[in-house]
């Protein structure tokens, strides 16, 4: 099931978005305009609670925009579709159903027969190193585990563009670093664009193509940053001295975007994250 | 577990656990046989020397002996198999009207606001009346007894099956949700797919206690009319002063519910192997 490789160029135009409801309106993103090219790794790097998550639910079209334009190869962004795959920080695995069953949603959703669906889907488990936990409930998984299914199950239906929010912001560091290597391994080979959030500056500059550091609430771009560390990419990287010299230059920009008073997190969807 | 061969140390002393294991439940099981046995014995002695407690008389309460009689009567007479047949015919037609209706209004009251806006409010004023205030209505309002009859084993679970539907909609994670229209869920399929496996736990839950009330309003129910039944025969045992025959009923009636509960619960468990433990 190999198709030619789909583009997901992206582009952002004076986009403003508000939440909350009428007893509570603010603003969360301030007029941001980017363009992202087919294929690219793109980090979304700022302090807690900055719009960056928010700035990828719009992308995803769960959260509509006060003005400005969303386009993914040119068509308007004015709901969800699976072109456009969401990975949450915590899992959004259906409990009730086996992780193959999980795995091949997308397909059952556009009417694929079950053979197919779940030869599919095998395929893809097999790729992220989860062959033989097909008919696992997702509980029965560790939280690495339950992000790599719902990594797969994304990208069961070819998005253009994958939107990852802190996808391994809840994984213990071992694991985290092990992920990261993983979905670069995945993203080789595949090319779709990802727009990864994380306000980790050391995973942002080890995976990304491009950092984006975005201000406190309401959030801005303050940098545009390409990176030119050659891939693939390994560990031993992280202790370059270019490394350490971006690191701390993103330091002084993330201290110097970050107000006094702390903002809540928030959702993709809008909504204050819950304590985990 | 799959066959690892077990060590020599280990299996001794997963053996000893096991011996352990067993002896606590059996020691479990004769605590609870004591205790049955000796409120029956209290049971027994309150009656046969027709004790007076102020408030309370003993003096017509029939003997366990003479309950076993009555017991053994109703068998011999063969019309414990009518009787036991009407009441299941009432309860499971009751019921499975409850469980349509309770969880297709639930499903939308919980999913859609005007919907909820609708139907909340009237069900809300209807909920507090008990099942047995209806009886008067309910026969003006059915062509026959029996309908009359089914209507009120109806009411009884309806609740519990309709609010626990409702709350388990209401508290699907919005997350899952999201996640769903982001893989290309439409409408309908976000419904059959996605609310109804999430809210099933709670929706399960309602089933299970709406199957007990059924039982708790089948006799009320069967006090309308009829010859057969077992809570007629529990209300008739009364008026023929066959004492033992109350009892008898009621004891019919507390196994039987209890066992269609516990049906609705395995059920559940074996529909829903990802819940383990959250349908109790």
């Amino acid at each position: 099931m190999s198709i030619a490789p789909t583009p997901g160029r992206i582009d952002i135009e004076h986009a403003h978005i508000e939440v909350g409801d009428v007893s509570g309106r603010f603003e969360v993103l301030h007029d941001v305009s980017v363009k992202i090219a087919p294929g690219e790794f793109v980090c979304l790097l700022g302090p807690s609670g900055c719009g960056k998550s928010t700035l990828l639910g719009a992308l995803a079209g769960h959260l509509e925009l006060a003005s400005g334009t969303v386009r993914v190869d040119g068509d308007v962004v004015d709901g969800p579709h699976p072109d456009r795959g969401l990975v949450f920080q915590q899992h959004t695995l259906f409990p009730w159903q086996r992780v193959i069953d999980n795995v091949a949603f997308g397909l059952k959703m556009k009417g694929v027969a079950r053979a197919h669906r779940h030869a599919h889907a095998n395929e893809l488990l097999a790729s992220v190193g989860l062959a033989g936990f097909e008919s696992r409930y997702p509980s029965q998984l560790s939280g690495g585990m339950q992000q790599r299914v719902e990594i797969a199950r994304v990208l069961i239906n070819r998005p253009r563009v994958l939107l990852m929010d802190e996808p391994f912001g809840a994984l213990d560091a071992l694991t985290r670093a092990r992920m990261q290597q993983l979905l670069l391994e995945v993203w080789g080979r595949i090319r779709t664009t990802v727009v990864f959030v994380t306000h980790d500056i050391d995973e942002a500059l080890f995976l990304a193509d491009r950092v984006l550091v975005m201000s406190s609430r309401p959030g801005r771009i303050i940098e545009d940053r390409t990176l030119d560390f050659p891939r693939p990419r390994n560990t031993e990287m992280v202790t370059s001295l270019e490394f350490a010299a971006l690191k701390r230059h993103c330091m002084e920009l993330l201290h110097r975007g970050e107000s006094d008073t702390p903002f809540p997190r928030m959702t993709p969807l809008g909504s204050p994250l819950a304590a985990p | 577990m799959s066959a690892v061969p077990v060590s020599s140390p280990i299996a001794p002393a997963s053996h000893a656990r096991t011996v352990a294991a067993v002896r606590q439940r059996t020691t479990a099981w004769f605590a609870r046989g004591a205790s049955i046995l000796a409120s029956v014995m209290l049971w027994q002695w309150l009656a046969v020397t027709h004790a007076k407690l102020g408030f309370v008389s003993f003096a017509n309460v029939p003997t366990p002996l003479a309950t076993l009689d009555a017991g053994r009567d109703l068998m011999a007479s063969g019309k414990l198999v009518r009787h036991l047949g009407y009441s299941l015919w009432r309860v499971a037609a009751g019921f499975a009207s409850a469980a349509a209706i309770g969880t297709g209004l639930g499903l939308a009251i919980g999913r859609f606001e005007p919907v909820r806006r609708a139907l909340l409010p009237p069900l809300e004023l209807l909920r507090p009346i008990p099942a047995v205030a209806w009886i008067p209505l309910a026969i003006l309002m059915f062509p026959s007894a029996e309908a009359s009859m089914v209507f009120i084993t109806f009411l009884g679970a309806l609740f519990p099956v309709l609010l626990n539907t409702i709350h388990g909609v209401e508290g699907v994670d919005r997350r899952l949700i999201a996640a769903a229209r982001s893989l290309g869920t439409g409408r309908w399929k976000m419904f059959t797919e996605v609310i109804l496996p999430a809210a099933a736990p709670s929706i399960a839950t309602g089933l299970a206690i709406g199957m007990g009330t059924c039982w708790f309003c089948l006799v009320s129910a069967e006090m309308i009319s009829g010859q057969f039944g077992i809570g007629y025969y529990t209300w008739e045992s009364y008026t023929l002063q066959n004492y033992g025959g109350i009892i008898v009923g009621m004891l019919v009636i507390g196994v039987l519910g209890m066992s269609c509960s516990a049906l609705i619960r395995f059920a559940a468990r074996l529909a829903m192997p990802w819940a383990a433990g959250t349908a109790r």
